[in-house]
């Protein structure tokens, strides 16, 4: 049997609200115990003193490139920046190359991701084929290969029909429709936020207004449907009104933030750094408040990432024709640890919205540090500051609104299946 | 005195908005004598690198910085491979190995210039980036106000017309508001910018209100793809309600100028008898563009110490 004890550190288990100090202990793969001043014989021993021990993160929303767009990222690269980041489970989304319309394509992804990947990886499967809009995908085919959610994601569904037709179709597989919520034909050629910041560089705007118009659509049609809507990365205030009015009304609604809509505003892209362009974009000050007054409120459940990963060459173009989207997995943490430093979250509500909301939204193991769990865990040294390289992280990409940012906050070790496959002083620990 | 590059308007000083101006002044002398041309930048090597259509800008780089005895070479789009999703570090790079003194860089995009600048040894001069800043523009309207009134502190200047997607209004309301004049924006309410407060300025859709007491009414160009219906109904309608013509301009001061970037929609943005004549000034604007350009080309390409003391023999 291989024992090992992580010990003294302040264990955090936002399950059953226990935050103390306490020992952990995994045996062959999977907790066993959790208590303070466990003794026991040829364990392996990890000191956590002065750091915090809590479940491995959960990232409901990320984009992995493979198969296709290897170049970017692959399961490998994808899932080593996943663990360095703490996640020890990836919810991936479907705009692959092919599209994760079809068993086979989410099959493959499980596969490779068995042989290649260094955390547990969810495949999220189109909602409609070649994420076109307009005919469902077999959801119960991809729902037994492993499929977690469905989501067309920045393919927005436009027709409300189709939309409605999908969140039906759900309720079968019983599983989330996630949805990036914005009124394409409102945002236009809008690059970033319309606003004070639009009108001084001069870049085509997409306003608040055109998520706030699709957040509203779409809850509506999970109120005539009663099926399970997840919002992805919430951006505006009016949309985390309208969730938390819906909330209030019944309808089975959930929602995630990104880390970059939670710290950053459109002041950022004043500099005209296409590692700032992502859609939604960066809001303005009132909207990122909002935000964080959801996410802590609980009216935003989850922070996940968005990692979305492109090639330099990609991103060194001009603002318009740069893809959007940024690196997240590596550096979510100390961005989302400044909400506990200014006391806007206590640990433990940070980490639930980090990884035990998450796991109960897909649907998948982890989330908490229960005896007989699997043993995913992260140690965390909430003080420990470091500088962020991306050139010298593990995603493939580089793009980033952190690069050479002094970070607080830093992921110590993870843990998959109770294997240490990360350690912050000796790199990835998996093959 | 100013910096590597001409970005933009907003990043002048007014100091510097002055010493560009009267350097202009001097450069104006220089076209009008039977050689027009002065040794000032010979063996420098000025690059024209637009990536967008443009014959007035292009030609005005292109006369200013021969008249400087400048070798210019002109690279755009539809001369070289340049396209529009070229990596800006790889054209950087590959502009800096042929060792330019000067790049004027045009993209449709906003930003691009500035991202150029940031990689770039030689100094870049911004000739219009998308939506952004057209600063050699708004220097050459200022000479010409200057020509004209004889200052600038103080005046009234409206600008009419599509100013959401316009680099000449956004550069002239930041220029025309550190030299101390008053700014005022007029049209229709999809072509206003949200937040005109954060150029300093405010916006009207009125033009009686917005030309009273107007020393200089500046007309910008309608592009015809932003009248197909979207954003504005029809060319009559916005002739009929944001077109100038003599009696309109009667609102505006009685000795007011009428100014407009070019090239004119006749009968859009101006009645064409207006177009013509005075009170319009279009033609000196044009004449003072080679004038700037030269002053602009010698205090940023030629900014170094020898130059400096050359054009002060």
């Amino acid at each position: 049997m291989t024992r090992i004890l992580i010990h003294g550190g302040r264990v955090l288990d936002p399950s059953v609200d226990f935050d103390d100090l306490a020992d952990v202990l995994i045996e062959d793969g999977r907790i066993s115990r959790v208590e303070p001043g466990i003794e026991v014989r040829g364990a392996e021993r990890v000191d956590a003193t002065g750091c915090w021990v809590a479940p491995g993160f959960i990232d409901a929303h990320c984009h992995l490139r493979e198969p296709g767009q290897e170049y970017k990222e692959d399961l490998a690269s994808g899932s080593r920046a996943a663990i360095a980041g703490g996640f020890t489970g990836v919810a991936c989304m479907a705009n692959t190359d092919p599209v994760n319309d079809d068993p086979s394509v989410t099959d493959y992804i499980l596969a490779r991701a068995r042989e290649d990947a260094a955390a547990r990886v969810y495949p999220v499967a189109a909602a409609t084929r070649g994420l076109k809009g307009e005919v469902m995908t077999e959801m119960s085919a991809l729902r037994a290969s492993g499929a977690v959610a469905f989501s067309d994601d920045g393919a927005t569904i436009m027709d409300s029909a189709v939309m409605r037709s999908v969140l039906e179709y759900s309720k079968l597989v019983d599983a989330p429709v996630m949805v990036h919520a914005e009124d394409l034909t409102l945002v236009r050629d809008g690059v970033v936020n319309e606003g004070p910041v639009s009108t001084r560089l001069g870049l085509p705007g997409n306003p608040a207004a055109a998520e706030d118009i699709h957040v509203s659509r779409d809850l509506q049609l999970a109120a005539l449907t009663g099926a399970r809507l997840h919002v992805a990365h919430v951006s505006s205030a009016g949309a985390v009104d309208l969730i938390r009015r819906a909330r209030d009304a019944g309808i089975q609604v959930t929602a995630e933030v990104t880390p970059h809509h939670l710290a950053l505003t459109d002041e950022a892209t004043l500099g005209y750094d296409t590692n700032t362009k992502m859609a939604p974009p960066l809001r303005s000050a009132a909207d990122r408040e909002a935000c964080r007054k959801g996410l802590v409120d609980g009216v935003l459940d989850v922070i996940a990432t968005d990692h979305a990963p492109h090639a330099v060459h990609e991103k060194e173009v001009d603002f318009v024709d740069a893809p959007p989207g940024v690196l997240g997995l590596e550096t979510a943490f100390p961005v989302v640890m400044d909400m506990v430093s200014t006391n806007e979250l206590t640990p433990i509500e940070l980490i639930r919205r980090l990884s035990t909301n998450a796991a109960a939204i897909l649907g998948v193991p982890g989330g908490n540090l229960q005896a007989g769990e699997v043993a995913d865990i992260v140690i965390l040294d909430p003080e420990r500051t470091w500088t962020y390289d991306p050139s010298k992280g593990y995603s493939k990409s580089r793009n980033s609104p952190w690069d050479g940012a002094v970070m607080r906050g830093r992921v110590i070790a993870t843990f998959v299946d109770g294997l240490m496959v990360f350690h912050a002083d000796r790199g990835v620990l998996v093959q | 005195m100013i910096g590597k590059d001409l970005l933009g308007i907003e990043d002048l000083k007014r100091e510097e908005i002055q010493r560009i101006l009267e350097t202009a002044q001097r450069m104006h002398e220089i076209g009008l004598r039977e050689i027009k041309k002065v040794p000032t930048l010979r063996g420098r090597t000025v690059v024209n690198l637009f990536f967008e259509s443009s014959t007035r800008t292009l030609s005005s780089f292109e006369i200013a910085g021969k008249r400087l005895s400048a070798d210019v070479v002109n690279f755009s789009k539809t001369s070289s491979s340049l396209s529009k999703s070229e990596s800006i570090l790889d054209t950087a790079k590959t502009l800096d190995a042929m060792d330019p003194d000067a790049v004027i860089v045009r993209h449709p995009v906003a930003g691009v210039p500035k991202r150029i600048a940031d990689v770039l040894e030689a100094p870049v001069i911004n000739a219009g980036d998308g939506a952004h800043e057209h600063p050699t523009q708004a220097l050459l309207d200022m000479l010409t106000v200057y020509q004209e009134k004889g200052q600038l502190e103080g005046l009234t200047v409206a600008i009419i017309g599509d100013i959401t997607h316009s680099r000449v209004a956004r550069s002239n309301i930041y220029g025309f508001l550190k030299m101390g004049a008053e700014v005022r924006l007029a049209g229709p309410p999809p072509m206003l910018p949200p937040n005109p407060e954060v150029l300093g300025v405010k916006a009207y859709t009125s033009l009686p209100e917005v030309l009273d007491g107007a020393d200089v009414v500046m007309a910008l160009r309608i592009q015809n793809e932003r009248l197909r219906g979207a954003v504005f109904p029809s060319v009559r309608e916005y002739s009929a309600t944001f077109g100038l013509d003599r009696s309109k301009l009667r609102y505006a001061k009685d000795d007011a100028i009428v100014m407009h970037p070019g090239p004119v929609n006749r009968g859009v943005e101006l009645a064409p008898d207006l177009a013509d004549r005075r009170p319009s000034v279009i033609l000196d604007q044009v004449r003072n563009g080679v004038a700037l350009r030269m002053a602009v080309l010698y205090l940023v390409a030629g900014r170094r110490s020898e130059w400096e003391q050359r054009i002060g023999e």
